[in-house]
């Protein structure tokens, strides 16, 4: 081939249409919002019942997970998502949804090998990943506290 | 009698005697819906899970085409099928009992140009009277083994394709003056590795090999695009069509009228929220047995050139930073007038 594979990279990017940006980030901000507003609103209620904050709290998260895996499986997360964007996947709803779509998907490959091993398919290394940050974190604080700079 | 480097010319060419196309929904709501022989509303076809609904459709297929053809199974002696599928399941439980000897083939989406390319030739050297050319995939076992599980929610990039839910199976007989069409020749593909490493980005990695493909044909059998009505690519897409049709205006041929492709004929981009296009070994299988085959009995065409295109994806090597090389294979479809 005449072209060599830098040059064809290049007129490939040059030719592939892309999402538009702005359209993008405005959609991303209404929906993250509106998920945002949406658990605001569960927690004041739970606090006006005369749960503390973190309890609240706490019941909040559940909430939005419960009501991710029931739109999960009526198929409407997902269009909740290709509408809006990292607006539906940075929330705790949409990890909720990346963890319950592998458990649908897999369940014909049985309870252990397909639930069991595929479900955290997707969300495994936000976990990993995540507890590692933490800790190296924690391991920060602790040396800048030990030696009172904290 | 072999011409050129890569192509065969049959002096007896096998003749397409029957064919069958199914496909489900949502390609039964595209353009060419009416067309094909079965539109299968259950995308479950009958079956607990996606990867025995891809082999019941293969089953249904093959079952279709020997009786539309009123051929005698035992009759067919060889098999050429193929999917997208790890260890071919849908081919290799879907074909059980059809008891036919069969090859199993993987060329990706290009299987179907695989299946007639090695079917033609068996035929053509007089090897088997009658053999059977299938290939099938299916939207949601595609997902499944390729990306992400089907309720999970995320945003598609505008090159990405849609895999076909369909498949499409011939049966090939030795020659006569009665049929479908005639295959007249065959031009293999090879590998072909131009260093995209986009998997969302299918067509600009099988473009370079239909190029390829396509200009080899055209030496091999000392033609240039005027020699054929039409030429069919498998499937590439808006982006895949833009490049190859770049590609060849570079070497003095232009195929912007002549050229179509059955990933952008399946679906309606637009409504259909498909993207770049239909995608999958059914996409070029079904197409070919539903729109083109017709087409060319009717006489419309009196000779295209049929090239299913494959994307070698494998989410092992993909994951080990590997490239996405392409391939395609060519078959020349001519009306039986023409013989």
């Amino acid at each position: 081939m005449e072209i060599n594979k830098k040059a064809y990279e290049a007129y490939v990017k040059q030719v592939t249409p892309v999402h538009k940006k702005w359209p993008g980030i405005i959609k991303a901000f209404l929906v993250g919002g509106i998920i945002c507003t949406l658990g605001q609103y569960i927690t004041t209620l739970f606090m006006n019942t005369g749960l503390e904050k973190e309890a609240a709290s706490a019941w909040t998260t559940l909430v939005l997970i419960a009501a991710t895996v029931i739109l999960t499986g009526l198929n409407i997360y997902p269009k909740i998502t290709k509408f809006g964007g990292a607006g539906a996947l940075v929330p705790i709803t949409g990890f909720a949804n990346s963890v319950v779509a592998p458990a649908v998907e897999f369940k014909a490959e049985g309870q252990v090998f397909g639930i069991g091993c595929k479900i955290f398919t997707i969300a495994g290394p936000v976990i990993l990943y995540g507890i590692l940050s933490s800790w190296i974190l924690g391991v920060i604080a602790y040396v800048l506290k030990a030696f009172q700079m904290l | 009698m072999q011409i050129g480097k890569a192509s065969i010319r049959f002096e007896e060419p096998p003749i397409i005697e029957s064919m069958a196309s199914i496909v489900g929904k949502k390609e039964g709501q595209g353009p060419l819906g009416k067309l094909f022989d079965v539109v299968e509303q259950d995308d479950m076809f009958g079956s607990d899970n996606w990867e025995k609904a891809e082999s019941a459709l293969q089953k249904q297929t093959a079952d279709l085409a020997i009786e539309k053809g009123d051929i005698r199974k035992k009759d067919i002696r060889y098999l050429f099928a193929g999917d997208l599928l790890g260890q071919l399941i849908a081919t290799s439980f879907g074909t059980v009992d059809l008891e036919i000897p069969l090859f199993g083939l993987f060329g990706a989406c290009s299987t179907m140009g695989e299946a007639l390319n090695l079917g033609a030739m068996t035929v053509a050297g007089g090897y088997a009277d009658k053999v059977m050319a299938m290939a099938s995939s299916h939207f949601a076992t595609a997902e499944k083994q390729f990306r992400f599980p089907l309720g999970y929610g995320n945003q598609r990039p505008f090159s990405a394709s849609w895999t076909v839910t369909g498949c499409g199976a011939v049966v090939l007989t030795k020659h006569r003056k009665e049929g479908i069409a005639a295959i007249t020749g065959i031009t293999t593909g090879r590998m072909v590795d131009m260093g995209i490493k986009d998997s969302m980005n299918m067509g600009a990695a099988m473009a370079p090999a239909a190029f390829h493909t396509i200009q080899q044909n055209f030496d091999d059998f000392q033609v240039d695009e005027s020699y054929y009505d039409k030429i069919i690519t498998g499937d590439l897409g808006q982006v895949g069509r833009t490049i190859l049709l770049d590609f060849m205006k570079n070497k003095g041929h232009d195929l912007e009228k002549i050229h179509t492709d059955c990933g952008i004929e399946i679906f309606n981009s637009n409504d259909q929220d498909t993207h770049a296009g239909g995608s999958g070994c059914g996409c070029a299988a079904s197409t070919l047995c539903s729109y083109i085959l017709p087409k060319v009995q009717s006489g419309t065409w009196k000779r295209v050139l049929f090239v299913p295109t494959g994307a070698l994806l494998s989410t092992v090597s993909f994951n080990e930073g590997e490239t996405i090389p392409g391939i395609a294979h060519a078959v020349v479809i001519e009306n039986i007038g023409n013989l």
